[in-house]
């Protein structure tokens, strides 16, 4: 039996209505075989954790680009961490070098900044999710 | 045929007040204020400007953004910038406030005053233009779906500072087709969006003949990724489809059209931005003209703000976004618009610092008192490249306007209602954002610092804008204060008419906003009271 | 063999999913995705245990407002205190084997997020869809979901044979498209218990609904609609402004009572079921004979019709009497 396809979660948390990024990131990933369920715009982190859950996803991929990181990339893993999901949380977009550190530590998985390249991004998502399949 | 037009030229530049400036070169040689073959500036189809004299007569107004945190920060800021000689003023407002929500509600959280001013109450905006007297400058505000309420608390403080509405000149952006297909800074559904914005035209139309109730734009269309001539095709589109809407409503084209104006994005692809105003004040007057019957001279112009492209400026090696707005601003001026604003070279990271702004302040000026461009009108005209690439880009605009005008069945307006329901502009932005990004990635696309050319990043020593989480804490005590100081039952009964109104078709919604918001409801409130009638809207995922 | 004290891991997430757990649910239902033993296991529990839960399939062209529909729908079932699930399946790119899954949205917001909906592609194994979402559907049902929507894009005949194997099947159609014909040609008039002109404030909506009854008429005629007995309702509907929804819903729940009142629910439950046995058996076969063909013996068979020795036919039977032999 081959690998099931990775399923990901993509979205905006907020009200940031900046989408293009992540509907790039949705078509680059279903091009590298990967089933996007897209979630869009104006999520919140129990909106996502609800989806997360039925849709049984492998990763959660959030576009952010007001600032609103520090803020809200947090809410979402501690969101998670309240369900007891255990789902990798990658955080792309506008990120300051000097903040990916505090996400880090915050439990996002990966950061992958602005105009990151396609292999990077579909690297970026398997690995999270195989080292979860691995552990899971 | 030509020498008529010189001629009819001639008189109109003669009848114009210039600017007391040399008009010659660097090193002293006289210039003509236009070459080469007409229709010329200020001639229908005002392809090479709209009017005879341009910047020879009056610059392009240097308006640049202002917004962030409380309404009295960015009332210190807008009195700085009159100080310094602006006398135009433009408000950025933050997200919270942008989609209609209140300081406290729990959207609100980590967004209050960052993006722009945060603004929940009439008191909020009177603090905002506090001791500044709106009869005299021009205010522009940038808001989309709350844009009536913002309107009404305007015209409600200058009543409270004794100016009456017909005084107050500026602008609203008020471009709601446009959220559905790029922005996404939508609440109600387009229908019910398109009467707010109607019932806006009818009001400002009658009682405020100095201010401009829609900036059509097509800035953020061009940020979400389409090409062009996308942006410009559908800029237009959207704006016939406005001018159908108002028509539709009673109010004879020629009433209303002279206070439209249009917004467009200056991307780096210098000569192509160039051909796209060109294009833009051409094909406008034509449809005005040909499909609408308008038959004042202002009904037919194009009058254009621009913005250098956000989207062009990078987060590596951030300085040499100084470069670019460079480019873009020097394209909008070639291009003939009416009013610019050019990005701080670190916008890709955060808000602008003071410096920043200066910097692309400056970058302005540079272009109009030093490159000598404003001498000539469209001194690019006639160059083989740039008229062929004019005529290229109403090429393709008019292929679109055809595909709307069959979807709609013979009116644009239906055709944008259909491709905002079907996913057509999206899509289409979608396809292009997506071709954009894979010549980026394959590289066939350079872009500087990105993909090539990436020596010299210095990530670790920038120096960026960070808000901390005062605003927030200061718009919760006051909504708070406000709340227990106003009549509770006033604010029912204003609201309850409002949902009352919303619900018949023809009875515009203007003056029972006003009263809402002279009672001191919030702008939450008032969304909300809209909402209960006009419902919500989710787009459709089209990617 | 599975005693108290040692359940196995699908049994114990089973056992979660019957309780209600949202998220038990859903890895039962990566399991029947996927195929395999596990899968078979979770058949086996759901076998039998999907209680009365009414099966519904909504179908029809790409752009029909399926999804908008069927959020208005689930809204409705909501408020009258039903406890709705969705399946909402979406093709897969048949280059890339990866899809974009973005139906919940609107169908999230419009039933105030409170129902269970799933995404799933067809992920291009046109045997597998075949299972897994009659698989699905089961999951969902035996965790106490009614009704079970199943949402497909009408455009493949799997995607028709998934939609034909519900309860209730609606088919939605919208005006001057020409989708009525569409419908007709994909041979979605055969499985439609209840139509649905979306978009109904369209120029041409009357056109469509003049053409799918012109079509039911022909239907009726030449008595190819005698098995279904009874003449499929049309609804105008548009989703959009939130119009007609509960009369769709009310049709297909008139449809479930017709069924009953004239025994035939079981009946179609029964052909479903024969149905799935003959799909499953048939990729049981499958995946022995791509074994066989792939062995040394088989391909030396394979060689010898490649050489002209031997004729297809002859390999053929060859290959089956091994088949048969080998168990």
């Amino acid at each position: 039996m081959t690998e099931p396809n990775i399923r990901i979660l993509l979205a905006k948390l907020g009200l940031d209505g900046h989408d293009r990024g992540l509907k790039v990131v949705a078509r680059l990933l279903r091009d590298a075989g990967m089933e996007v369920i897209y979630l869009g715009l104006r999520q919140t982190a129990e909106s996502i954790v609800a989806a997360a859950e039925q849709e049984d996803a492998d990763a959660i991929g959030l576009s952010m680009h007001n600032a609103g990181h520090l803020t809200l990339a947090p809410r979402m893993v501690a969101a998670l961490a309240v369900a007891e999901l255990e789902i990798p949380v990658i955080v792309g977009g506008i990120v300051p070098d000097e903040d990916v550190a505090a996400l880090r530590d915050a439990g996002v998985a990966a950061v992958l900044g602005p105009g990151a390249p396609a292999e990077e991004v579909v690297d970026v998502v398997r690995r999270a999710v195989d080292q979860r399949r691995s552990t899971g | 045929m030509d020498g008529d037009d010189r001629s009819r030229w001639s008189k109109a530049y003669e009848g114009a007040v210039l600017r007391d400036v040399p008009f010659e070169t660097m090193s002293g040689v006289p210039v003509e204020p236009v070459y080469g073959a007409g229709p010329y500036p200020g001639q229908y189809p005002y392809t090479r400007g709209v009017h005879p004299a341009m910047y020879r007569s009056r610059l392009w107004t240097m308006r640049m953004f202002a917004g962030f945190g409380t309404a009295e920060d960015t009332n210190g800021r807008f009195k700085e910038l009159l100080h310094h000689g602006g006398t135009g003023l433009s408000t950025a407002f933050d997200m919270p406030t942008l989609m209609g929500h209140d300081s406290d509600s729990g959207w609100a959280l980590g967004e209050v005053g960052r993006a722009g001013v945060a603004i929940d109450t009439l008191a909020d905006m009177r603090d905002l233009f506090a001791d500044i007297d709106l009869a005299t400058v021009s205010t522009s505000m940038t808001i989309n779906g709350p844009a009536p309420i913002l309107l009404a608390m305007y015209i409600a403080v200058a009543e409270q500072t004794g100016v009456e509405r017909s005084a107050l000149a500026g602008t609203i952006q008020n471009d709601i087709l446009k959220e559905y297909q790029a922005q996404k800074e939508y609440i109600y559904p387009p229908r019910p969006s398109m009467r707010l914005v109607t019932d806006m035209m009818r009001f400002t139309t009658a009682e405020m003949p100095l201010w401009h109730p829609v900036s059509i734009s097509g800035y953020h269309i061009r940020e979400a990724g389409s090409t062009a001539a996308q942006e410009l095709a559908f800029t237009l589109a959207n704006g016939f489809a406005y001018v159908e809407a108002a028509r539709s409503t009673g109010l004879p084209v020629d009433d209303f059209a002279k206070r439209l104006s249009f917004f467009f994005n200056a991307h780096i692809d210098f000569f192509e931005e160039i051909a796209k105003l060109r294009a833009a004040r051409r094909i406008w007057a034509r449809w005005m003209k040909e499909r609408y019957g308008a038959t004042a001279e202002r009904s037919l112009l194009c009058r254009i703000h621009t913005q250098t492209a956000g989207v062009s400026l990078t987060a590596q090696q951030p300085e040499i976004n100084i470069a670019r707005v460079a480019i873009q601003a020097l394209a909008a001026a070639l291009g003939g618009t009416q009013s610019l604003h050019t990005d701080s070279y670190d916008e890709a990271l955060a808000l602008p610092t003071e410096e920043a702004a200066r910097i692309a302040l400056r970058t302005q000026q540079i272009v109009a008192h030093e490159t000598g461009v404003t001498n000539v009108a469209d001194p690019l005209g006639g160059s083989a490249y740039v008229e062929e690439l004019t005529d290229e880009m109403e090429r393709q605009a008019e292929a679109i306007f055809a595909h709307l005008d069959e979807l709609g069945e013979g009116s644009i307006l239906e055709g944008v209602y259909a491709g905002i329901e079907n996913g057509y502009f999206v899509g289409e932005i979608a396809d292009a954002a997506y071709r954009f990004e894979r010549g980026v990635n394959d590289g066939q696309r350079i872009v500087v610092g990105v993909n090539a050319f990436t020596d010299g990043d210095d990530p670790e020593n920038r120096n960026l804008l960070r808000i901390g989480p005062e605003t927030e804490d200061y718009q919760r005590k006051r909504l708070d204060a406000v709340k227990a100081d106003r009549d509770g039952q006033r604010v029912q009964d204003t609201l309850a008419q409002l949902t009352s109104d919303a619900a018949d078709p023809t009875l515009n919604l203007m003056p029972p906003i006003l009263d809402a918001v002279r009672a001191m409801a919030t702008e939450g409130e008032i969304v909300d009271a809209l909402r209960e009638e006009f419902g919500t809207y989710v787009e459709k995922a089209v990617i | 063999m599975n005693t108290e004290s040692s359940r196995s891991p699908v049994d114990e997430v089973f056992g979660r999913a019957a309780a209600g757990e949202r998220r038990a649910v859903g890895r039962l239902l990566s399991i029947v995705e996927a195929g395999g033993p596990q899968a078979d296991e979770v058949t086996e529990l759901t076998h039998g245990r999907t209680g009365t839960a009414h099966i519904v399939g909504i179908t029809g062209a790409p752009g029909a407002g399926k999804s908008t529909l069927t959020g208005q729908l689930v809204a409705h079932i909501v408020a009258c205190g039903g406890r709705p699930a969705v399946l909402a399946v979406d093709p897969s790119s048949p280059l890339t084997g990866g899809a974009i899954l973005g139906d919940r949205i609107r169908m999230d917001d419009l039933a105030g997020g409170d129902v269970f909906i799933r995404s799933m592609a067809t992920r291009g194994h046109s045997g597998g869809l075949a299972l897994a979402v009659p698989a699905a559907l089961r999951v969902l049902a035996a965790a106490g979901y009614d009704p079970v929507i199943v949402e497909t894009v009408g455009v493949g005949q799997v995607e028709v044979d998934v939609a034909g194997t519900a309860d209730t099947t609606v088919v939605v159609v919208t005006p001057g498209t020409g989708d009525a014909v569409q419908a007709n040609k994909a041979g979605l008039l055969e499985v439609a218990d209840v139509f649905v002109v979306n978009k109904a404030d369209r120029p041409g909506a009357s056109d469509t609904r003049r053409d799918l009854e012109l079509m039911l008429d022909l239907s009726h005629l030449s008595g190819l609609d005698a098995a279904a007995g009874r003449r499929p309702p049309i609804v105008m509907s548009d989703a959009l402004q939130g119009a007609g929804a509960t009369e769709v819903w009310a049709e297909v729940v008139a449809h479930r009572a017709w069924l009953v009142a004239n025994d035939r629910l079981e009946g179609r439950r029964a052909s479903r079921s024969r149905h799935e046995v003959r799909v499953r058996v048939e990729q049981l076969l499958e995946a022995d004979v791509d074994a066989l063909l792939a062995a040394p013996s088989g391909q030396q068979l394979l060689d010898s019709v490649a050489a002209g020795e031997l004729s297809p036919a002859a390999a053929a039977h060859t290959l089956r009497s091994d088949l048969l032999a080998a168990d």
